[in-house]
């Protein structure tokens, strides 16, 4: 041991991450706001990748922060701008609510609790050797050899659920030129069968008026 | 002998990853809206990932498994969000509203 207490350091900057994925988790659960709740996911995430971090991975440490914090979270802006997703205020029903918030308690301790008995206090055999030392360069082979199928499926499925979001997102769009001809399109139907108020204009500013 | 150090104890991530899930099964409980749901739903992914990550590191003889297993999940996750989000957005032009309260066209 080189450097004073370093031991304790590392020890504490372990912990650090885990108490910042855990408050992460809260803050993503709890709050009221959906954008703060976005926040709190960013936050879980970054304690996430220092976790991986002390799990010797910083491979999926960087990917974790790229897909998560730089891909998922900002989609998940970019809904919550052209959504208006914030939670109602609790209604006058206190003891209903009351209740079922704290059956969904008991749910999620009973959930924590049997998974924690399992994982930390069940006996699980260590391996007796090792066969590689887990680097990138070993990841790096193994995609491209003995997982380069199911490699190939997920860059299929990602280019599926890329079309298929382009898809679904796209069906309800207003097309003025269209709708002024007359000729009334299908789905512009079914929306009106839907949706009794008229359409307002495009909310996308209120929102984050509101934070 | 000296003492395990605190971040080579399976015991610290086994027990984050409990937590991750029972937040995020809470938080699918709890949440109103979709887009909250599906924030509770990522949680619930994490908490699986390091679960994984944790048995990768300190009880498998391969150590590139688990992280090959939970690059697959993020990729995976990554689509999934994509595909809700979508639909997120398709349902809030028909009904203008995410609240899984109001969604209730097929409520018999």
């Amino acid at each position: 041991m080189s450097f004073p207490a370093s031991q304790m350091i590392v020890g504490g900057l372990c912990l650090l991450c885990g108490a910042t994925t855990v408050a992460g988790a809260l803050i993503a659960a709890l709050t009221a706001r959906i954008i703060r709740s976005v926040c709190g996911l960013a936050i879980c995430c970054v304690g996430l990748a220092g976790l991986y971090y002390f799990l010797h991975s910083p491979f999926l440490a960087l990917m974790e922060i790229l897909i998560y914090v730089g891909a998922v979270c900002v989609t998940i802006v970019f809904a919550v701008m052209l959504a208006e997703p914030d939670e109602p205020v609790r209604g006058d029903r206190r003891a209903a609510t009351i209740l079922w918030g704290g059956v969904a308690l008991v749910i999620c301790a009973a959930i924590f609790w049997g998974l924690w008995q399992l994982g930390a206090q069940h006996d699980w055999s260590a391996p007796v050797a090792r066969v590689n030392d887990g680097s990138v360069a070993v990841i790096g082979k193994a995609l491209l050899t003995t997982y380069s199928l199911a490699f190939e499926l997920i860059s299929v499925a990602l280019l599926v659920a890329i079309i298929g979001a382009l898809a679904i997102a796209r069906t309800g769009r207003d097309k003025p030129e269209l709708l002024t001809e007359g000729a009334v399109p299908e789905r512009r139907q079914v929306r009106d069968l839907a949706a009794t108020e008229p359409v307002a204009p495009e909310p996308a500013a209120a929102p984050l008026a509101k934070v | 002998m000296t003492p395990v150090p605190v971040n080579d104890r399976p015991e610290l991530y086994f027990t984050i990853a409990a937590l991750l899930l029972a937040i995020g099964v809470f938080g699918l409980l709890r949440r109103r809206t979709l887009i909250g749901m599906l924030i509770s739903g990522e949680l619930i992914f994490a908490g699986a990932s390091l679960n994984l990550m944790a048995f990768n590191r300190f009880k498998a003889p391969d150590p590139a498994v688990g992280q090959i297993f939970v690059l697959f999940i993020m990729g995976l996750a990554a689509a999934e969000i994509a595909i809700a989000l979508s639909i997120i957005i398709a349902v809030y032009r028909n009904y203008r509203s995410v609240k899984t309260k109001e969604l209730s066209e097929l409520n018999g």
